[in-house]
């Protein structure tokens, strides 16, 4: 074969390669492109660009905006109102996530063990969870009414009056963990339950022919077997009840007072009653880098050093 | 599995026979032991104070809790505003009456608000399932340089939530004059990361045998992914719908933003608005009606298909 055939040849299998592969990316755009294109303007695009208007000193609807650097960081940080934010959302987030794990582990271990009707409660259980979260506070707002609800009707019963939960700050808080963890618990119960019916029997009958105790069982070989479940769950349930609560916040505490999480304060700052669009994208930029950083965290560290069978 | 008394040993052998591995020679006292797991037993004399006590206990205490709230929904919602206000409540209402439903239809465009939230729910969850199908198939399926990296940027867009891109998203939206539509409330969350991850991994698992035999009669991508990987992913698939029906339903952040208008609202946002106008004591039982409008739907749902939603919403948790 002569060199000029040779090359010819070979030009030939690189132009079949290449219209094989023009092809492919044509229907592979065909294929994927709309939802590429969706993601790209309605996810990347708005990430980058909140980023812009952290910059700015900048109302929502004005015209004008004047670049003010990283002082609505800088605000966030270390003003007053900024430290709240990280205050109520640190309080709020650890008491939805331990509240509704505790509860959620409990309900699994009790629907781990062989009874009938077992799967209808762990429906009934799981159910709040795809509840509209203004539908189930609307529920709730009605229960905590401090004069007519059916909380103070009990509270009343045992002689007790209703605390302020509307008024106290304190008590607001407390009240949309509460219903944030009603929501929620069926939720992470399911998942324990998964994780415990993936523990080999024999290693529970073996601790057992040791007469290990029930508690004994739980703490040294149920626990650990468990382990994977509980920063699944640890990691998913900070992040949900970093961005999930928006409803239960917005329906039971319209104004924020004691309640605005990360999440809610970025909506009051931008469509609330200050129209601070600037300042509204830092925290939104921030929280972005949070989850991203609990995200992270979680593939580097959590994924290694945890037990799975 | 259990095992009752009455089988013969001879079947119990047979089964031990199939899998080997996991059921290995058993004594007389280990059998004794598996059946002891069989659920009738849970009824046993030695066992029926554990069962009540650490079982069904514990179970009623947390049914009530969980059901109690929605029942007291259900019941409020049929109580005239007299048996609302009043300081002895009766669990059932000694007088029920339809008129809290007719109530929020006076006050708020009900049913324009339902039928808004059916057509986000049906148009959105309908395009995102099958972005999702054909995204996840061209990620497995259509071989290109570079869509790894490709995938890798759809699960990043996984970790975003939408409360991140509200900002930026009402203004694009506005700037398209999306504002107070329909289409300006469906139009931002219809690009699909949670869906297109759950079908990629599962067609990933499907065998590559049944696409060779396709192949070798002609086929294309096409009739491969509608006559062959569609159809044998019908319950991942329904997963997914599921799942992006329920959160399409519930949603409330962004039709709040975007929307100004009753007639355009869905029913979150207009079951909000009833709340702010309804702030009388008596009206709790309009406020009731209006929570049983947008959760019955969801719980015949779920309660008809649980399977799947439960399979979706705890995906990543079962390796």
């Amino acid at each position: 074969m002569s060199p000029a055939v040779q090359t010819e040849l070979e030009r030939k299998r690189v132009r079949a390669h290449r219209r094989r592969q023009s092809k492919n990316w044509s229907l592979f755009l065909l294929f994927a492109g709309p939802n590429i294109l969706l993601i790209l303007a309605f996810i990347y695009y708005p990430l980058f660009s909140n980023m812009y208007y952290s910059t700015l000193d900048w109302r929502l609807g004005s015209s004008t905006a004047t670049q003010i650097g990283l002082e609505n960081y800088v605000a966030f940080f270390t003003s007053d109102s900024g430290l709240e934010v990280w205050r109520v959302t640190g309080i709020f987030t650890a008491g939805a996530v331990l509240g509704s794990m505790i509860l959620g582990l409990l309900i699994a271990l009790v629907l781990n063990k062989k009874i009938p009707g077992k799967t209808a409660a762990r429906t009934a259980v799981f159910s709040p969870y795809v509840l509209s979260g203004v539908g189930v506070a609307m529920v709730w707002n009605f229960i905590f009414d401090p004069t007519r609800g059916g909380l103070s009707h009990i509270l009343g019963f045992f002689g007790i009056s209703s605390p302020e939960w509307y008024l106290n700050e304190d008590w607001s808080l407390f009240m949309v963990i509460i219903v944030y963890v009603w929501k929620n618990l069926g939720y992470c119960a399911v998942v324990f339950l998964a994780g415990l019916q993936s523990i080999p029997k024999d290693l529970i009958e073996a601790a057992t022919i040791d007469r290990a105790g029930p508690i004994r069982r739980f703490v040294s070989v149920t626990l650990p077997l468990l382990t994977p479940t509980v920063f699944f769950l640890l990691v998913t349930n900070i992040l949900f009840s970093m961005t999930n609560a928006f409803d239960i916040l917005r329906t039971m505490t319209p104004t924020g007072h004691g309640t605005n999480t990360i999440i809610f304060e970025i909506y009051l700052q931008s469509f609330g009653a200050y129209q601070r669009a600037g300042y509204s994208a830092a925290i939104a930029v921030v929280l972005f880098f949070t989850l991203f950083f609990i995200t992270a965290v979680q593939l580097r560290f959590v994924e290694r050093k945890v037990h799975y069978s | 599995m259990s095992l009752t008394r009455s089988r013969p040993p001879k079947d119990d052998a047979q089964r031990r026979g199939i899998a080997p591995e996991k059921k290995p020679k058993l004594t007389k006292a280990e059998r004794k032991q598996m059946r002891r797991g069989g659920w009738l037993d849970a009824f046993s004399r030695q066992n029926l104070a554990d069962t009540l006590l650490t079982g069904y206990l514990p179970i009623i205490v947390a049914l009530i809790v969980i059901v109690l709230p929605l029942a007291w929904m259900v019941s409020s919602s049929f109580k005239p505003p007299s048996e609302i206000v009043t300081l002895n409540p009766t669990l059932l209402p000694q007088d029920p009456t339809a008129g809290n439903y007719s109530s929020v239809v006076d006050r708020v465009p009900l049913l324009t608000m339902f039928g808004n939230s059916i057509y986000v729910t049906v148009v959105g969850s309908s395009i995102k399932v099958l972005l999702a199908v054909t995204t996840a198939y061209a990620l497995v399926f259509i071989k290109v340089p570079g869509r790894n990296f490709i995938f890798l940027g759809i699960l990043v867009a996984l970790m975003v939530p939408p409360e991140v891109s509200m900002l930026p998203n009402y203004l694009t939206i506005t700037g398209l004059g999306g504002r107070d539509t329909l289409w300006g409330i469906i139009l931002p969350g219809l690009g699909t990361a949670f869906g297109t991850f759950l079908l990629r991994q599962h067609f990933m698992a499907l065998p590559k045998e049944m696409f060779e035999a396709a192949e070798l009669d002609g086929a294309g991508h096409f009739r491969k992914l509608f006559q062959i990987a569609a159809p044998v992913s019908i319950p991942a698939i329904a997963t997914v719908g599921l799942v992006t029906v329920v959160n399409e339903w519930n949603s409330f952040l962004w039709p709040l933003v975007i929307t100004g208008s009753a007639e355009k609202m869905t029913l979150p946002v207009g079951l909000n608005l009833l709340q702010s106008v309804e702030t009388q004591a008596g009206s709790y039982g309009i406020l009731m009606a209006g929570a049983v409008i947008v959760i019955a739907p969801m719980l015949v749902i779920f309660a008809a298909l649980q399977k799947y939603i439960v399979a979706g919403l705890t995906q990543g948790s079962v390796k």
